[in-house]
């Protein structure tokens, strides 16, 4: 061995061709949501064509005018919502499992998604009629602080020396019976009308969507993301291991914990708006590490995307498994989630994480 | 132009782990071997030079205090290869490498990946490339830790028993390496390692660290292993020779202390 050697192109050139592959599932991906925004506006009660809706889309003032108030004030709502949930809680659940270094960390899982419920609650409950102009807002408020309280909790219990993945699990699982119990409370002291609502955070659902919740949510990502792609390759490097990091030049201990906030942040605004749904932050990331693995400047976008897709195809789902009924998008995904989530379990004691 | 360790102390809690180290120092262009008993403190000490553990105590680099730098300076300085490598991250190892570079180089990527190609060969480690961390073998693994490290070009390297998992062949092999590199990129590379005839064989200068986090000597291989200190600090008979123009051999005989013993202490 000597210390220089000839070189060839062969192993950049196959370097160069991974990414390109990557470049075109991310592209792929982004199609099939697009496709899946637009049978989502497509499906409904009314049966419309779908050359109108996309006309409706695209030059509502020359489509027919039932069709484009349906279009733009109830459905484009809900999908872009279904899509704008899905990438804020699976970019959430990317972050939380690479700085926890936990295959099974989401906002579900960590208790983060039932804090800020609990949150959202209780400004509903006790809150909002003194400021019903900011109520949106305040009901968001409180999500985020709420679920900043459980984030932090988890980062400090995270900070413990020996803590193992399945701990920090349990610690999850502790946290969202305690909200829950909380949310149990308010929903018995809670006033009929109030009541309805709460009933609706617990299940997950869209049908509340508006144009200025999709406004917040999207503010929220619009936030966060440049964040966590600056931090690219220090986030990369966090997965090599936190003494390797370190010695990469990382500040794990600040990372570690502006990214925690950031994501707390995204699952709040998407539960404060939509209620708690489940193993979004769980599945999208995980089937975006089977297809670009873990470098972050594929990983983050391609977990954003294949969580907007899985949201927008159980958006779709959620309105046709029962013909003129409208399930929560909750309980879809905890159903398509929860055998997923016990087969993850499973396999993480060998798989990718150490 | 070296690296300058004075009366550093590290504390867990109430409990020292180094003990005021002091007189330390390693030369750019050879290898500083650091050799001692398990638990004598050397991941301690290489972790405190590279900044990753807090310590108290004097770190200069060309006389320049090494605290007044952020971590990221000083990563860019001096980079630590753990110990113990155990990342199953869903990267290849050619992405690996990359970020290891990455992390502190921001010059043209073309560049970069043509360095982390030419690391990879002569690590030969190319024919891996395309694999993913977890489909290595401990070896392997360890000899892509060795390829982050030196694909950084930093100008101290601290290497905490870099080649603990790799067979007879790729230690000789990256050993000779690591001289010729410390040669000629007038690098300064220390290396924690338990094998006494390799590090005798590969380094000009060693620091040997005793129990309680103390140095117990510093200086040429054959003044600092001797029969009489392999006693004292490893607990060990051996037989040391030097002989002329063939790799010196350090002949572990027999320890002094049997398990299962306790007590009742052997002399031979
Ligand atoms: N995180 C820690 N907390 C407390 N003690 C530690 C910790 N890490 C190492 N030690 C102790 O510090 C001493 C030195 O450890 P180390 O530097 O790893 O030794 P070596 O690398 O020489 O085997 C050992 O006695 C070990 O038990
Ligand atoms: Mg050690």
């Amino acid at each position: 061995m000597t210390v220089t050697a000839p070189t060839t192109d062969t192993s950049i050139d196959k370097y160069l061709q991974r990414r390109r592959r990557h470049y075109w599932l991310l592209a792929i991906t982004a199609v099939l949501t697009l496709c899946s925004l637009i049978v989502d506006v497509a499906t409904g009660p009314g049966q419309y064509g779908l050359g109108d809706i996309v006309r409706a889309i695209v030059s509502p003032d020359d489509a027919p005018r039932a069709i484009a108030v349906i279009v733009w004030e109830i459905r484009l709502p809900v999908a872009l919502m279904a899509i704008m949930v899905g990438m804020s809680l699976a970019s959430a659940g990317a972050e939380m499992q690479t700085i926890l270094n936990n295959p099974l960390a989401d906002p579900f899982t960590l208790g983060i998604s039932a804090a800020a419920s609990f949150g959202a609650a209780l400004a509903i409950v006790l809150g909002v009629s003194l400021f019903p102009a900011a109520s949106e807002l305040l009901t968001t408020l409180n999500a985020f602080v709420m679920a900043m309280v459980a984030s932090l909790l988890i980062w400090l219990v995270s900070r413990l020396r020996g803590v193992s993945v399945q701990t920090m699990v349990l610690m999850g699982i502790a946290l969202m019976f305690f909200f829950n119990a909380t949310l149990g409370i308010l929903q018995y002291v809670a006033s009929a009308e109030s009541l309805q609502q709460l009933v609706f955070w617990s299940l997950g659902s869209l049908s509340r969507a508006s144009w200025s919740k999709i406004g917040i949510v999207t503010a929220a990502l619009v936030v966060t993301l440049p964040i966590f792609f600056f931090a690219g390759w220090r986030l990369t490097a966090l997965r090599m291991g936190d003494l390797q990091a370190r010695a990469l030049g990382v500040n794990v201990g600040r990372l570690r914990l502006t990214v925690l906030l950031c994501s707390s942040l995204l699952a709040a605004t998407a539960v404060a708006f939509v209620g708690i749904i489940g193993f979004i932050g769980l599945v999208g990331p995980h089937i975006a590490r089977m297809l670009v693995g873990e470098d972050q400047r594929v990983f983050l976008p391609m977990s954003a995307l294949t969580g907007a897709l899985l949201m927008s195809l159980t958006s779709i789902v959620s309105k046709t498994l029962i013909p003129g009924v409208l399930l929560p998008v909750g309980i879809i995904t905890a159903l398509i989630g929860l055998p997923f989530f016990v087969s993850l379990i499973l396999k993480s004691r060998r798989e990718v994480w150490g | 132009m070296s690296l300058k360790i004075e009366s550093l102390s590290v504390h867990f809690g109430r409990t020292r782990i180094l003990n005021d180290v002091s007189g330390l120092e390693a030369r750019p262009g050879e290898l500083t071997a650091l050799i001692g008993p398990n638990g004598a403190g050397k991941s301690t000490l290489l972790k405190s030079i590279a900044g990753i553990e807090r310590s108290t105590g004097h770190i200069s680099l060309d006389d320049t205090a090494l605290d007044t730098l952020d971590i990221a300076q000083r990563a860019g300085q001096i980079y630590y290869l753990p110990q113990d490598i155990t990342s199953r991250a869903a990267l290849s190892v050619f992405e690996a490498v990359l970020l290891a570079r990455r992390t502190t180089h921001k010059t043209d990527r073309r560049q970069d990946l043509k360095r982390v190609q030419h690391t990879l060969q002569t690590l030969e480690l190319e024919q891996y490339a395309e694999r993913d961390l977890g489909q290595l073998s401990g070896g392997q693994r360890q000899r892509v830790a060795i390829a982050q490290a030196v694909v950084r070009e930093p100008r101290v390297l601290m290497l905490d028993e870099p080649t603990s998992a790799l067979d007879l062949h790729h230690q000789l092999q990256v050993l000779e390496w690591l001289v010729a590199l410390a040669r000629e990129q007038q690098m300064i590379i220390v290396i924690a390692i338990h094998d006494l005839s390799l590090a005798a064989r590969f380094s000009r200068h060693m620091w040997l660290m005793g129990a309680g986090g103390k140095v117990c000597a510093v200086g040429a291989p054959e003044q600092v292993l001797t029969e009489e200190r392999l006693r004292e600090v490893y607990a060990i008979r051996a037989h040391v020779e030097w002989p002329e123009g063939e790799p010196p051999r350090v002949t572990p005989l027999a320890a002094t202390r049997q398990l299962g013993m306790q007590g009742r202490e052997q002399d031979f």
